[in-house]
């Protein structure tokens, strides 16, 4: 009698719904958050313990302190790959936004056939798995001789340009053509009012595309991989070569702080950006 | 705007972007096209054979055939999968729980980790509890296809239930309320309206789920290598392993390129088609479905 009473006051209703949608969530994002904080925990262990019992937690044996981590470092120039990294992804990040969101504009302001075709074959680039031109594309970056740390961002921008200028097209259509009529009228240039006028209004979304880009290009393996071979190594490069290469046996412990230092600036790098990833998600823009 | 405006700031605005995607992008996608029919161990000593690759693609037994066969089973199963676990998660974080956003940020960050990082923490994971019956993943291909199916959906769960979230916002709060007070139980809200409200959020996280999930590479190399014996092998990895792991064997690696590209743009223009049947679905949705998963 009193628990069905009690039950009617909406307050107290509303909280056993939350507890119980709290009590599924809960467990629920423990297990999601399990594979990660196993690599971590792990990452101070040593070597041994790591193969032998990986769930265990670190106890007085096997803890190692911060020793994997500067094997991890030292192992196969993880830190030359580690600026390596941020180096590519900063500059094919800008590159991108900035030639993609050029591009977009002046297409759809120039209008007519040519601009509609153009538009047409950049789409192309979404449709085509990467395993098409690897090999090709491989050997004509060679041959121009961009097959260098400087010239990932233009290999980017040409795997790239398709995503971004598609996305960016949405906003730029939303664009009031008003406001730069207005513009013009006043005297403003091409080159100024797109730097002055249209690139300000496109911010958000340039940030969108930016994040969504960021996200593909550290985590890319193949195209480094491919291009840059083992003397650049990039992180993702860094850690299937340590895997792979001649090492004879790996070490672990090695591995798990790679892992770990992999994860540290993309996870910093989303709790800054994360309304613009889940917009950009939302949108149904994927990620590489 | 005129015509003049026009040709003289082309150069600058348009012609970067797209000397970069025609180089890079364009003149390799027709070069690799045109090598699929060639003989060739570099792109220099190409000889024209015809078709002779293709055929050699289906006879040469190297498992090309399985990859797919072994693709297209592990998307199926994948879209299946993914999807219910997104939907769940989306119908729990929609419930007006406390620290949502948190949730929805735990279930989401599997997808900033990339395929190669995320292959070797399974590799621990999934090692880590068959060492305890003395075998590892490369031991039979069941365990290699299990472990790659729990992997995509840890990573692709996260996502497509932001996807759902979005879409499940948007149902019409008149409409909930209407079938509460007719009556209706939460599970009929849910398959009679929910459900039937977002079908066009379902069909794209369905194909992005499919087209990745058949595309997949840095996990399938991370996690299996294709082991045992190339059982486990996605199509992805077999070609990469025809172009760079066999002498001479280029050319077919490049047929079954253009035979995986094929499929692949076959089902991601299926996307395109349905958009246009699916207008009036509001801006967002109808961007959504236009975009295929990238590589």
């Amino acid at each position: 009698m009193e628990r069905k009473m009690l039950s009617q006051i909406p307050f107290l209703r509303k909280n056993k719904e939350q507890l119980i949608t709290l009590a599924i969530l809960i467990p629920l994002a423990l297990l999601f958050l399990f594979p990660v904080l196993l690599v971590l925990y792990n990452s101070f262990k040593g070597s041994v313990y790591i193969s032998n019992e990986p769930f265990a937690l670190p106890d007085k044996e096997s803890f190692v302190g911060v020793a994997n981590y500067l094997v991890g470092l030292k192992q196969s120039g993880f830190f030359g790959a580690l600026f390596r990294s941020f180096f590519i992804t900063v500059s094919s990040v800008l590159l991108l936004a900035l030639a993609s969101s050029m591009c977009a504009w002046f297409l759809h302001r120039m209008g007519g056939r040519v601009s509609r075709i153009l538009l047409g074959v950049l789409i192309i680039g979404m449709v085509v798995p990467f395993q098409m031109v690897m090999y090709t594309t491989t050997f004509i970056t060679g041959k121009l001789g961009l097959a260098s740390v400087y010239g990932m961002p233009l290999l980017y921008l040409a795997f790239g340009a398709s995503l971004s200028v598609f996305i960016l097209s949405g906003f730029v259509k939303g664009i009031p053509v008003a406001v730069e009529e207005a513009a013009t009228i006043d005297g403003c240039g091409v080159v100024r009012m797109f730097f002055g006028v249209v690139m300000p209004l496109l911010t958000p979304a340039l940030i969108t595309v930016s994040v969504l880009n960021a996200m593909w290009i550290w985590n890319d393996y193949l195209l480094p991989y491919l291009v840059l071979g083992s003397d650049n190594r990039t992180i993702p490069v860094a850690i299937q070569l340590s895997m792979t290469g001649a090492y004879g046996s790996t070490n672990l412990g090695g591995l798990m702080a790679m892992l770990i230092f992999s994860m540290i600036p993309i996870v910093i790098f989303y709790l800054f950006s994360q309304k613009y990833i889940i917009d950009g998600v939302s949108q149904g823009a994927v990620k590489g | 705007m005129t015509r003049l405006w026009q040709r003289r700031f082309f150069p600058l605005f348009v012609l970067p972007t797209l000397l970069c995607y025609t180089l890079l992008f364009l003149v390799p996608l027709a070069l690799g096209i045109y090598l699929s029919f060639c003989r060739f161990s570099t792109v220099d000593n190409a000889t024209f054979v015809g078709f002779e690759n293709y055929l050699k693609v289906f006879s040469s037994g190297d498992g090309f055939l399985r990859s797919m066969l072994f693709g297209l089973g592990f998307s199926i199963l994948s879209v299946i999968c993914v999807n219910l676990v997104a939907l769940a998660l989306a119908l729990l974080l929609t419930r007006r729980v406390r620290g949502a956003g948190i949730f929805r940020s735990v279930f989401f960050m599997p997808n900033l980790i990339g395929g190669i990082v995320l292959g070797y923490v399974w590799n621990l994971l999934v090692n880590g509890i068959l060492s305890n019956f003395g075998v590892d993943i490369t031991y039979r291909a069941s365990y290699g296809f299990l472990g790659l199916l729990t992997l995509n959906i840890w990573q692709l769960g996260g996502y497509m239930a932001v996807i759902y979230i979005a879409a499940l916002l948007a149902v019409p709060k008149e409409t909930l309320e209407a079938s509460r007070i007719d009556g209706a139980t939460p599970w009929q809200t849910l398959l009679f309206i929910k459900l039937p409200l977002i079908l066009p959020s379902i069909l794209i996280c369905g194909f992005l789920t499919f087209t990745n999930a058949f595309k997949m590479f840095d996990q399938n190399l991370a996690l299996t290598g294709g082991a045992p014996e190339g059982e486990t092998m996605l199509p992805a990895l077999n070609i990469f392993n025809t172009f760079y792991g066999r002498v001479g064997a280029q050319g077919i690696g490049q047929a079954k390129a253009v035979i995986f590209l094929i499929i692949v743009a076959l089902f991601s223009s299926l996307q395109f088609i349905r958009r246009k049947e699916e207008e009036p679905l509001g801006k967002k949705n109808a961007l959504a479905n236009t975009l295929p998963a990238k590589k």
